[in-house]
């Protein structure tokens, strides 16, 4: 067991963010955290990491677990002046060929000495992924990883966090809440929407009443394994692609 | 050496500004500007009541400036305020309860242009030493909080998260700041000593590629303003605080103008 939340609730100002929660990530498991916006999934990943405190409940981590954070993008400054190498070495200091070889695996090798500031959003994206592998953490936390990354773009974003989670055997904690795709490896889905309305393996949750009641009448297309759209990537559009299959046979 | 009045202007201003580069520089970072802004406003109050209640002149500028910054706290939690319409509140209700108090106190009392505008040219051995000491444990204190600061200041949560707490760095970072305000409005007065922090980092800010040499860069500036301020104040005749703040003013405008001609595309973003 790396973290686990026994009952956690979160009080907003008035109303409970999230409650009841009752949550485990076992040691090299696979976590996707799915749910509409508001739905606490944020909230909830801050308490389980202690970033915020929990008004019910208990929260429990491993001992000594090393935590690679990899938060919202939008909420990383970069104000301050430093190049990518530097952003790097931010919490910890790392060998020259670490570094080397992370900003490779992320696809910024020749981004080495440009500033943060200079990196567009993607780009930081990537850096901040860099980051959180170069401390070779138990855990890795990716908040909205994929957030305004194209489709394309989404997909290598998935492949890449794939290959880390390969070499590292860590446990992931993902979140999102433009759940085109699940990561083909994810253990279990967790539905959120102010509580846990549904929990399992990728292909259970879809046959779930509660996630359908969530994601409304497109929930089917919704949650659709990675490995699968990868293979049809130029078309964007699931649904159509099948029927214009369908027309073609007959 | 320090019998002359010239030298210890020159060395407590010094002193000073070189201890706000580097404070100054985590104020642009952090988007710090409105609250350094609002404790040197607050500075007024400190000093009305420090007259009034015959109180050392800075610790109540202090007080008053920590009270503040615990105010803010307060009602950024439970008043459902942004930070900077607290601050707006703050700010400018400190202000004006400063221009009633000096209102209240006998003019004999208060020379109104040297807390506005400092007084440098009046400092004492006293202020010199002070200053020199202060400098010294502001450099260190610094030095201390430097990582966990920079960390904070890029993302807080990646710091908690990752169990490099920050909270102790953010707070002893306030206090610092607290204090270069209320011991050195006397420099430059009230009404420019945020000046004195923001400006020199901001032309920093344009060279700098890192974070250490930002920081330097800002003091050396601070210093150089320093210096020609004092220099055109004593040739010149001219009020030495905004003398000094012009100069600060110059040397952003140089550091930009050269940024912009060295990445031209600077200028668009």
């Amino acid at each position: 067991m790396l973290i686990s939340a026994k009952n956690l609730g979160i009080k907003g100002h008035e109303t409970w963010r999230v409650r009841g929660v009752n949550l485990t990530i076992g040691e090299g498991e696979i976590v996707t955290m799915i749910g509409p916006n508001g739905s606490g999934k944020t909230t909830t990943a801050k308490a389980l990491l202690g970033i915020i405190a929990a008004d019910e409940g208990v929260v429990t981590r491993k001992e000594n677990m090393r935590i690679g954070y990899v938060p919202q993008s939008i909420q990383v400054s970069r104000n301050v002046p430093m190049s990518l190498t530097r952003f790097l070495t931010l919490t910890q200091a790392h060998s020259q060929d670490d570094i080397t070889r992370a900003l490779g695996l992320v696809g910024l090798s020749a981004k080495g000495e440009t500033s943060v500031a200079d990196l567009s959003g993607g780009q930081l994206q990537r850096a901040l992924i860099a980051r959180a592998l170069l401390l070779k953490p138990d855990l890795m936390v990716l908040d909205e990883p994929v957030q305004g990354v194209d489709f394309t773009g989404e997909i290598a974003l998935y492949e890449l966090i794939t290959q880390i989670r390969d070499e590292l055997g860590c446990g992931m904690l993902l979140i999102s809440h433009d759940l085109h795709i699940v990561m083909s490896q994810t253990n279990r889905v967790v539905c959120m929407n102010g509580h846990i309305c549904c929990e399992g393996a990728p292909a259970s949750v879809i046959e779930n009443e509660a996630y359908q009641k969530l994601f409304g009448p497109k929930a089917s297309e919704f949650l659709a394994l990675y490995h699968h759209n990868h293979d049809h990537h130029h078309d964007h559009d699931h649904h159509n692609h099948h029927e214009g299959d369908s027309g073609h046979h007959a | 050496m320090l019998d002359d009045f010239f030298t210890r202007a020159l060395v407590a201003g010094l002193a000073t500004a070189a201890l706000t580069g580097p404070i100054g520089c985590f104020i642009i970072w952090r988007r710090m500007s409105f609250f350094g802004d609002t404790l040197a406003h607050s500075a007024l109050l400190g000093v009305g009541l420090g007259i009034y209640f015959s109180f050392h002149q800075a610790l109540s500028v202090f007080f008053v400036a920590l009270g503040i910054s615990a105010c803010l706290q307060w009602l950024r939690s439970n008043a459902s305020l942004s930070s900077d319409t607290s601050l707006g509140i703050l700010s400018h209700g400190a202000l004006a309860l400063g221009l009633l108090m000096l209102a209240i106190l006998p003019p004999s009392q208060i020379d109104i242009t040297s807390v506005f505008f400092g007084d440098i040219l009046a400092s004492s051995r006293t202020d010199v030493y002070f200053m020199c000491g202060g400098l010294v444990l502001g450099l260190v204190v610094m030095r201390l909080v430097w990582q966990p600061l920079l960390v904070a200041t890029v993302n807080q949560d990646i710091a908690t998260a990752e169990g490099a707490s920050s909270k102790v760095a953010e707070f002893t970072f306030t206090l610092l700041l607290t204090m270069v305000i209320a011991f050195s409005f006397k420099i430059v007065g009230v009404l420019l000593i945020s000046a004195l922090l923001v400006i020199p980092a901001a032309a920093a800010r344009q060279l700098a590629p890192s974070p250490e040499k930002a920081a330097l860069l800002a003091s050396l500036f601070g210093c150089l303003a320093v210096y020609g301020g004092l220099e055109a104040s004593l040739h010149a005749d001219l009020p030495s605080g905004p003398a000094i703040v012009v100069l600060c003013l110059l040397l952003f405008i140089v550091s930009f103008a050269y940024r912009l001609m060295r990445e031209p595309k600077a200028g668009a973003r």
